[in-house]
């Protein structure tokens, strides 16, 4: 047989279907070998047990939060989960003001209070700083040897740092009734806030107690410990004495000298408002010149230390900057936690689900066996149908099987993309949606028979018109899957994303193998012939009463019921011929008894 | 039965029988009013929709147990008072092994305690006992972009159905069917107290696709039919859209078997496998406007599309002009062209 212009392109279509899913298997492969691949797609909490808690954010005045105000608020909810210690957490923005956040397993009490407290940026003197790491304990932890071995000394130091800490964490934690001066003092800065017990609670502090001290609800009128973000150095604060609403903008530039030129370093402008301006000028008056480290003045966010500059000099118009040592990205950073942390963002909980690690497993084998069913049940129709087409179907189902397992997998490797029951429900549904491709060319091939074609021809012509209906059909779809996605909350994202996932795939699977499948095919003898299994046979589909060449208008469609219906019935058998009329008669018969 | 499918398929793409969808427009115009107005007053006359916890805010906690274990909902009821006395809690089976407890609204501690109680009363672990909440303004949030998704979509959708089909009465045709499916489906769930679950509306939203999917299919034969230089001398207007409506029935009825059968057997598992949950709401709300949607599309889309085409005066000379060339009174076929049904009565 030669091959016809067709039947290289059906060759090359298939060839660089098979690439595709043969390069998307590699990489993955690769991927599992060389980096954090799994086989499987990664499933999503509700499939594996877990808590997924969904959080709106706001500001506190009530007004919505914008787009980059929601990434920082996201950064913010992220450093809270990573000081809980939580490990594998998920943190999402969803729609355009909330955030979900899926930790593995049960969450307790202190985990969610921390999330859901409300993120605000003050400013706070500092009254003392250190090193934020417990130097005792570092000693234990080198001295445990190289060789893993423990001498009898090196174990007395690890017990004796063991007692010494808890020791501290009893002081840390422990209710000291004299913590604050009374009466209080009026300025914050006030050395008189240092009580001995403040001080020996400073004193034994170290950041790797941050955690259960809860910095983000610290009383503003009183003293804070505290780290900075590195958690390298640890800070004594006294009480807030300028809240961030004051800062109108924040960004990063190049430092100048006074006569304008630039010096090559990176530093951080704020602007304040007339209220920030006079307040800080009060501020920055008292603290320039004062003995170190007393002359700083830190910035808080979420009860953290982003930056603690010392006071080089008055500034009373309200348009401090920040220099030190810099980069772009870094001043960038800075800039932008100053700029939107200066807006007070409330979370407050809307949902909240701990779903248990038997009952996601139960939900994804019903998942999975309500596919399976949903499955067997169209390929049985198919074959009921189109015969010895339907398995064609079936290829194409398990084609396009292939193709959305393996694009789930890559998408869940490298955008962490996870499966939920809504996605499975997606993919089910799109079993449907995926066999209906198929029907509208099928039947499109059927129709172009009816009107005489040969097979060859017809499964071309039928192409042309059914790829044009497949595009525009799944493009309505892909819409709808992407609007639902962008706007979406909660777990309709997962529905979306696999839904518009599998229109794609369906679009692919129909133009990259079915297709060109049914244009081989239908060089084969069994097709050729008509054969009656094929599900393509002509003269059931009633063309051969009218030949091959010969074209026939369809008869003009009765109008419905009464005199009418007989007359325009009269006048169409006037103008059918004997053949046709036989046709139309043992067709007629069929059909009658059907209905 | 017919012999085969595809024989009754034959007869339809030739014209040797049809089913006369267009001309007795008024009567599916007729049925689908009532039903509209059905779904709209039978709703409300039941006292509005049944709300999801979702909606209204409230604790919720499913209790796995083994299989054959006691699933009395009195333990859960006592478990619960115990804990707090004042509640009132709901208690449903779910599927052969869950049963599920809703409360209101509960402090975090609270919902630690009733999960414990739970636990022990059901004699399982606390991790068998799975917990969620949902704040009162949840639902509220969902609700307004489920609406915004709502508008943004029917937007889109028209525009590019506009420029596909290069008319906008085609585009009109399938948004009115699209609504009517959505108000019909909606008015399923109000009448018959299906609970509203935030899983419903994707399932919702899922119909617009699905809807205008299956109106495009048989839109792109009824334009073929009806582009000018195919438009057959004899056939009216109403007679080429009608023809391609049955020309794509068997395709129609194909495809939404086919796409009703995975749709059916998640509601199937989901309904009595699992008991409520997302599989379920979502597959009962793409189960029912799929069904809704198939007939939209051949009762409502192109009657309604033929009726917004019959009275430009290129279509109305041409049909004149097809009823001339059949030897039909055209006075007559004038007046019953604007009124089929009518006229055939």
């Amino acid at each position: 047989m030669a091959s016809t212009p067709n039947v290289r392109r059906a060759r090359r279509s298939l060839v660089f279907l098979l690439v595709l899913i043969v390069g998307l298997a590699g990489l993955i492969t690769y991927g599992v070998f060389r980096s954090d691949a799994t086989w499987t797609p990664k499933l999503a909490l509700d499939l594996q047990g877990g808590t997924q808690i969904l959080l709106a954010a706001e500001q506190t005045d009530g007004q919505a939060v914008g787009g980059e105000q929601l990434q920082q608020a996201v950064s913010i909810i992220r450093q809270r989960v990573d000081a809980a210690g939580v490990s594998e957490a998920e943190i999402t923005t969803q729609g355009s003001q909330h955030i979900s956040v899926s930790i593995p397993g049960k969450a307790d009490e202190a985990t969610l209070q921390r999330i859901e407290a409300s993120a605000k940026l003050d400013f706070r003197p500092v009254l003392a700083t250190g090193i934020g790491v417990d130097m005792s304990q570092l000693a234990a932890t080198t001295a445990t040897g190289e060789d893993g071995t423990q001498t009898d000394e090196e174990k007395a130091a690890a017990e004796q740092a063991k007692a010494d800490k808890a020791a501290a964490e009893k002081i840390v934690f422990g209710d000291a009734e004299d913590l604050y001066p009374d009466p209080l003092p009026e300025g914050a800065g006030d050395d008189a806030w240092l009580t001995p017990a403040l001080q020996a609670k400073y004193d034994a502090f170290t950041c790797d107690m941050e955690a259960e001290l809860n910095g983000t609800n610290a009383p503003a009128d009183r003293p804070l410990i505290t780290c900075d973000d590195t958690g390298a150095a640890k800070f004594l604060l006294g009480p807030v004495e300028l809240s961030g609403d004051v800062i109108t903008d924040a960004t990063a530039g190049m430092e100048t000298t006074q006569t304008g030129a630039t010096t090559g370093s990176w530093n951080v402008q704020i602007i304040m408002n007339k209220k920030g301006a006079e307040t800080f000028g009060k501020i920055s008056t008292r603290l320039y010149g004062a003995e170190s480290p007393k002359d700083q003045f830190a910035f808080v966010l979420d009860g953290r230390v982003l930056s603690a500059p010392a006071m080089q000099g008055q500034i009373l118009d309200g348009r401090p900057s920040i220099s030190g040592s810099f980069t772009q990205e870094s001043s960038q950073a800075l800039a932008d936690q100053l700029k939107f942390g200066a807006l007070p963002i409330d979370f407050t909980v809307q949902s909240q689900e701990d779903i248990s690690a038997t009952l996601g497993t139960s939900q994804l084998g019903a998942g999975l066996l309500a596919g399976l069913i949903g499955l067997l049940l169209v390929v049985v129709y198919s074959l009921f149908q189109y015969r010895a087409l339907g398995s064609l179907t079936i290829a194409s189902l398990v084609i396009a099987g292939v193709l959305t397992y393996l694009l789930l997998t890559f998408f869940s490797w490298r955008q962490g993309y996870r499966l939920s029951l809504a996605g499975v429900a997606g993919i089910i549904v799109a079993v449907g949606f995926t066999a209906d491709s198929f029907i509208v060319y099928f039947e499109r091939i059927r129709d172009a028979l009816r009107d005489g074609f040969t097979i060859e021809s017809a499964v071309e012509h039928g192409w042309k018109k059914a790829f044009r209906t497949v595009l525009a059909s799944d493009g309505v779809n892909f819409l709808a899957a992407v609007i639902l996605f962008i706007l979406a909350v909660g777990n309709v994202k997962g529905f979306a994303f696999t839904l518009g996932l599998t229109t794609l795939v369906d679009v692919a699977v129909v133009a990259l193998f079915t297709h060109p499948m049914m244009t081989l095919l239908a060089r084969t003898r069994f097709y050729q012939s008509g054969h009656s299994f094929s599900g393509l046979d002509p003269r059931k589909l009633g063309a051969v009463y009218r030949g091959r060449a010969q074209f026939r208008e369809p008869v003009v469609a009765s109008k419905g019921a009464g005199k009418k219906v007989a007359r325009s019935q009269k006048e169409a058998e006037r103008r059918q011929t004997i053949a046709e009329r036989k046709a139309a008669e043992s067709a007629g018969a069929t059909a009658g008894k059907e209905s | 039965m017919a012999r085969s499918f595809a024989e009754f398929g034959n007869a339809l793409y030739t014209g040797e029988k049809s089913i006369d969808f267009i001309g007795r427009r008024k009567t599916w115009y007729a049925i689908s009013i009532v039903l509209i107005i059905l779904s709209i007053v039978g709703p409300m006359m039941r006292g509005g929709f049944t709300f999801g916890i979702e909606f209204t805010g409230g604790s919720q906690f499913q209790v796995h147990l083994a299989d054959g274990q006691d699933r009395d909902p009195a333990i859960a009821e006592q478990a619960v008072a115990k804990v707090l006395p004042s509640s009132a809690p709901r208690v449903t089976l779910l599927g052969p092994t869950d049963v599920r407890v809703q409360t209101e609204a509960l402090k975090e501690a609270e919902n630690l305690d009733v999960t414990e109680a739970l636990a022990q009363a059901y004699d399982v672990s606390d991790a068998e006992v799975t917990y969620s909440f949902i704040g009162p303004t949840w639902g509220q949030d969902i609700t307004r972009q489920a609406f915004i998704a709502l508008i943004v979509f029917i937007v889109f959708a028209a525009v590019v159905m506009m420029l596909y089909f290069r008319t906008w009465k085609m585009s009109l045709a399938a948004i009115v069917a699209l609504l009517h499916d959505l108000i019909i489906t909606a008015g399923i769930y109000g009448i018959s107290g299906f609970e509203i679950t935030p899983a419903a509306m994707i399932g919702f939203l899922t119909i617009l696709g699905y809807s205008l999917y299956d109106t495009v299919v048989v839109f792109d034969k009824i334009r073929e039919n009806t582009i000018p230089g195919e438009l057959n001398e004899r056939r009216t207007f109403g007679e080429a859209v009608n023809l391609g409506v049955n020309q794509t029935l068997v395709r129609s009825i194909n495809t939404s078997i086919v796409a009703l059968l995975p749709v059916g057997s998640i509601l199937f598992i989901g309904a009595f496998v699992l008991g409520a949950g997302t599989l379920r709401d979502i597959s009962l709300a793409l189960f029912i406007g799929i069904l809704v949607g198939a007939y939209s599309t051949i009762f409502i889309a192109a009657p309604t599309y033929a009726h917004l085409r019959e009275g430009e005066p290129a279509i109305k000379r041409h049909d004149e002009k097809a009823l001339r060339a059949r030897g039909e009174s055209v006075s007559e076929e004038t007046a019953s062209a604007k009124d089929v049904a009518a006229a055939s009565e």
